[in-house]
């Protein structure tokens, strides 16, 4: 099936549904993404893994991201079948001060590590998860350091200039 | 899983781990009406297989609970080498990103590189002509050579065969000539540009790849002969470690590791990228997923990898230079510069990290050592991306370690771990 | 494929220190022939983290031997090293750790720090990265490059060589050793 294709029909199947929960729904450098409300993403995200028509059974990756204007959060999924080598990319944004969205770890045993790097770097806080700790980053770290308000430099360090360009 | 059937009694490789018992259960004994019924507790103790690791597969940590030889529980701990790639993505120009691509799965830089090269190719939608395409299969298949020399010999260290290594890596220092006759270093290489490479390749290159490509059977052939059929080596490596298809598609397994337990699947036939649909290659798929079939499916594709190459070489298109037409990422020639307006502003810009790129959103993934690695790269227009995720596969299937080795014994989850080709970097980033 | 074999007639030896010679006895100073001693017998613990650690690998490995140089047993118990070799970067999470790891070690004990990661962050500017292992322990000798080349790093072990060998017997109990320990809140 053509991207095109495959892209109107996910959007039919999830408009009949869920209506209105497709918010938008493009090609975006041959890539079907989707962006759906928050309120209805885990049954999105199941219709297209147990739909037989779609039967996305690999989670690609799943990572957060942060609006250009810094008061939402978002959560990227990228699935993957591989039999008919379908990939969409699946968007979900809410607001930044209240990031909870239900876990996809029922779906995909796989996004459990990929879930506790999005909160250890966002603080997304995903409902249902059996274990979100922080996973990269030191455990009594206090900030979400991706975030866009967060520096890049340790600040304690004195042996470096930021005066120099490139900082 | 499986646990492990009735094998040799193996001591505990106790130089691998440093033993801490920390707790052990005390035994619940219940007295009821005059009698006395001792209820006892199964006894764990806990062993600490810390992130200081020996044979240098890098740092992370797993604390184990024992009963005894078995293992009965696992709770790794990962993030000790945390560098803030993601963050630092943020902040570098996009040719400055290919020097932190280097290091994360550093034992093949040029393909993570390269990987990059082609994620940026694709946000600007620029043409790569098809001799660039086959120079770079070129690299990266012996890329892909060097990385499965180390996991492979490592496995071998691990079972306690410390010849292959010492010897095989007198392979991997001639793969570096290469490397450094294209770009200048070894290991890290920053391979290529945005639109090819930096120059045409010199006579030396293709006389030490001609040379690699003759000698280099041989020595594979040799280091086959050493472990495959040997029967030391089968009986500690045959189901060890296994895991089954359907499992390892739930924990997106990609790569060398799902190929062994069953699933074809493999970036360069699924989406083929830099021309790799005009290669004939065979994929090697295993059977159990354990740690032997894992060993033969990389020693099957370096041999896949010779193959490539010599069809590259032979196939090489006479046309097309050694870089694309990307004047934004690439520095023009220095004559130009000193006599043209336009080059030196152009050369202006791509010095001061002023690259006009458009604003979109692109995900691409190529074929590493590992299995997928992904880029998904948001550009908001400006001379950083705005957001720079790298899908790692280390990280992604490493969380799949608890379950393969529930069960079996220590030593076993020392080979099991090391024919997973956990690299560090990779996982961390 | 391999070179030819060169037969080697004369055998490099170390050098004999300054001493008094007669028939049978040979006199020197203790302390000039325990430092050859120590210094041609090396055992490094790999603290191998990222990407220096594969060029630790291949300066181990048969092209670039370290075993000639006296590190034949790598050890990867403190206990039983001389040599701490930091090669890689050194997370913050990794800080306690390595601070324990040196602590464990006996003297006399030298630090080799391999690589710009270790010795001063390296690229890695960032919230979770120690920029330089010397802020947590003492460091003898660093080796700068990412990564060195093999032959740099056998150049950073001649270094520490030549301070095992020159090192006198007092400088572990001196004063000025008591004071750079304690500047890192170690006894």
């Amino acid at each position: 099936m053509e991207n095109q294709e495959l892209l109107n029909k996910i959007n039919q199947k999830l408009n009949d549904q869920f209506p209105g929960a497709v918010e938008k729904a493009e090609l975006t450098y041959d890539f079907p993404v989707f962006y759906i409300h928050k309120d209805k993403i885990h049954e999105a995200l199941a219709i297209l893994k147990n739909e037989p028509e779609f039967d996305f059974h690999f989670l690609t990756d799943l990572t957060g991201i942060q609006s250009a204007d810094e008061k939402q959060l978002g959560v990227v999924y990228h699935l993957h079948n591989m039999p008919k080598n379908y990939r969409v990319r699946v968007k979900t944004y809410f607001d930044i001060n209240k990031p909870e969205i239900p876990t996809a770890c029922d779906l995909w045993p796989g996004a459990n590590w990929m879930e506790r790097e999005t909160f250890d770097f966002y603080g997304v806080k995903f409902k249902g998860h059996p274990n979100l700790k922080r996973i990269l980053n030191v455990d009594e770290m206090d900030i979400f350091p991706l975030r866009k308000e967060y520096p890049l430099e340790d600040q304690s360090r004195e042996d470096k200039s930021d005066k120099m360009f490139g900082r | 899983m499986a646990k492990k059937g009735n094998k040799n009694n193996k001591v505990a490789d106790t130089s691998v781990v440093e033993e801490t018992v920390v707790s052990k259960k005390k035994a619940k004994i219940v007295v009821e009406n005059n009698q006395q019924e001792p209820e006892e507790e199964k006894e764990y103790s806990t062993l600490n297989l810390g992130p200081t690791h020996p044979a240098t597969h890098g740092i992370f940590q797993n604390v184990l609970k024992m009963d005894g030889e078995i293992i009965h529980e696992a709770t790794p701990t990962v993030g000790y080498i945390h560098r803030a790639f993601e963050k630092l993505g943020e902040r570098r120009p996009f040719y400055q990103i290919t020097t932190l691509t280097d290091r994360l799965n550093y034992c093949s830089s040029p393909i993570n590189n390269i990987g990059w090269h082609m994620t940026v190719e694709k946000l600007i939608g620029v043409q790569i002509p098809k001799r660039i395409d086959y120079m770079r299969v070129i690299i990266m298949e012996l890329a892909r050579i060097s990385d499965h020399l180390v996991c492979n010999s490592v496995i071998g260290v691990d079972t306690g065969a410390m010849t292959g290594f010492l010897y095989i890596f007198q392979w991997r220092e001639k793969i570096y000539d290469i490397y450094e006759s294209i770009c200048g270093a070894r290991l890290t290489t920053n391979i290529g540009r945005i639109g090819g490479f930096e120059r045409e390749w010199s006579k030396k290159t293709w006389e030490l790849i001609d040379a690699f490509l003759r000698d280099y059977p041989k020595a594979l052939k040799e280091f086959s002969n050493l472990l495959e059929r040997n029967k030391i080596f089968m009986d500690r490596t045959v189901n060890c470690g296994p895991i089954s298809a359907k499992m390892a598609l739930d924990y997106s397994f990609t790569g060398p590791n799902l190929r062994a337990a069953g699933v074809d699947y493999d970036v360069r036939v699924a989406t083929p990228y830099s021309s790799y649909q005009d290669f004939d290659f065979i994929i090697p798929v295993g059977t159990s997923g354990d740690t032997y079939d894992r060993f033969m499916v990389r020693q099957e594709e370096m041999w896949q990898s010779l193959e490539i190459i010599k069809q590259a070489i032979k196939n090489m298109p006479k046309e097309g230079g050694f870089h694309a037409d990307v004047p934004d990422f690439y520095l023009p020639p220095k004559e130009e510069v000193y006599n043209n307006m336009e080059a030196l502003i152009y050369h202006f810009k791509i010095v001061m990290g002023e690259s006009d790129v458009p604003v979109g959103e692109v995900y691409h993934c190529v074929e590493g050592g590992n299995g997928e690695l992904g880029y998904y790269l948001v550009s908001d227009g400006g001379r950083t991306p705005f957001r720079l995720h790298f899908r790692r596969p280390c990280f992604i299937y490493y969380q799949a370690y608890p379950e393969m080795i529930k069960g079996s014994m220590l030593s076993d989850a020392i080979i099991t771990m090391s024919s997973m080709n956990v690299i560090a970097g990779e996982l961390d980033a | 494929m391999g070179k030819q074999l060169q037969k080697r007639t004369k055998l490099d030896m170390a050098k004999l220190p300054e001493g008094l010679e007669g028939p049978g006895f040979f006199a020197t100073k203790l302390e000039q022939v325990i430092g050859l001693a120590r210094a041609n017998s090396l055992w490094p613990l790999p603290f191998a983290t990222s990407c220096c650690g594969i060029e630790f690998m291949a300066t181990m490995a048969s092209d670039y031997d370290l075993a000639r140089f006296g590190s034949e047993r790598l050890s990867f118990s403190p206990r039983q090293a001389d040599m701490l070799m930091v090669m890689g970067t050194i997370a913050k999470k990794m800080g306690p750790t390595l601070r324990q790891v040196y602590e464990q070690m006996a003297e006399p004990k030298w630090v080799l720090s391999v690589g710009a990661c270790a010795s001063s962050g390296g690229i890695f500017d960032t919230y979770s990265v120690l920029q330089g292992i010397d802020r947590i322990i003492p460091v003898d000798v660093y080796v700068p490059g990412c990564p060195p080349r093999p032959e740099q790093i056998i150049e950073g072990i001649l270094k520490i060589q030549e301070l095992a060998k020159n090192e006198s017997f007092r400088r572990r109990n001196s004063d000025e050793y008591k004071k750079l320990l304690n500047s890192y809140g170690m006894e």
